[in-house]
């Protein structure tokens, strides 16, 4: 069980290390656990979206939640070699806090052979206080790696 | 900001650090504003195929009705995203997006909108967006 725990954190690094934009927002990987993944997206001056506020852009929390929701499918389903979002409703429950990082939860809780259900949220200390809930469709894009093979 | 439409157009980009990030800019034909996402290899979310991230198209899209609604009405700051929902219709390849936003209800408080984003044929869409946005009209009190 550890092992395979290992196995998804180091998925969980490469999932952010290597992929360009959550490395252009400096995304950093928290932890992840069998279709539970968190993510948290550090604050930067350059990603402002309101300089009134000093709030972060709303795209920085768009990026965060679709790419810790890939994660967490990847944690519920290590089968599949890839994930397409088909949709992404995000809510707006209050206003992130000025000059902060944003921490991004996600939660696989249904699969089926081709699409994976996911519940996420946005928050800067506690998950029961979101910036954002969000909850979207992916479908599981390409063979299973073991019919792969 | 008593100035032209397209005064107020490169007002608004300008002041905000997270529409240099993206590297987006904003073209005005009459009051039909086309938003512009140049590629560039940032804003990859898959780099076998190679597509946008998906966070990109969803964040393109949402600053395109930002952008779209702060040009239409005098607003004392800018709207804020009370929700939105992203639709991917294709992948988003490594070329130029371009996303128009056609506000559908302008009330009292809140604002509709609707945005599509599109590379090569706007027909066939990339993504959409459809989102309720919360506005503050100069002369009126904040609603906190």
């Amino acid at each position: 069980m550890s092992a395979d725990l290992e196995a998804l954190a180091e998925l969980g690094r490469r999932m952010v290390d290597q992929t360009p934009q959550a490395g252009a927002l400096g995304l950093r990987f928290v932890s992840v656990a069998p279709g539970v993944a968190v993510i948290e997206a550090p604050y930067r001056d350059d990603l402002v979206g309101d300089p009134a506020t000093g709030v972060m852009a709303g795209g920085v929390v768009t990026s965060l939640l679709d790419h810790v929701c890939g994660l967490a499918i990847k944690a519920a389903a290590l089968d599949f070699n890839a994930t397409a979002t088909l949709d992404l409703r995000i809510d707006y429950m209050r206003p992130a806090e000025p000059r902060r990082g944003v921490i991004g939860r996600a939660h696989c809780y249904k699969l089926t052979r081709s699409i994976a259900f996911v519940r996420a949220t946005a928050f800067e200390d506690d998950p029961d206080d979101p910036i954002a809930t969000a909850q979207g469709a992916f479908v599981l894009s390409g063979a299973p790696a073991k019919a792969a093979t | 900001m008593n100035g032209t439409r397209s005064d107020r157009l490169a007002e608004v980009l300008a002041a905000i650090p997270y529409v240099r990030f993206l590297g987006m800019t904003a073209e005005l034909a009459g009051d039909e504003m086309t938003a512009i996402l140049p590629f560039s290899p940032h804003l990859v979310g898959n780099t076998s195929l190679p597509a946008l991230h998906g966070g990109v198209l969803g964040a393109f899209m949402e600053m395109t009705a930002l952008t779209q609604l702060s040009i239409r009405e005098p607003l004392r700051r800018q709207p804020r995203t009370i929700d939105v929902t992203i639709e991917y219709l294709r992948p988003g390849r490594a070329l130029t997006t371009y996303a128009r936003a056609d506000v559908r209800k302008v009330g009292r408080r809140i604002a509709n909108v609707q945005v599509e984003a599109w590379q090569e044929t706007r027909a066939s869409p990339v993504a959409a967006l459809r989102g309720h946005f919360m506005l503050s009209l100069e002369g009126e009190e904040g609603l906190g």
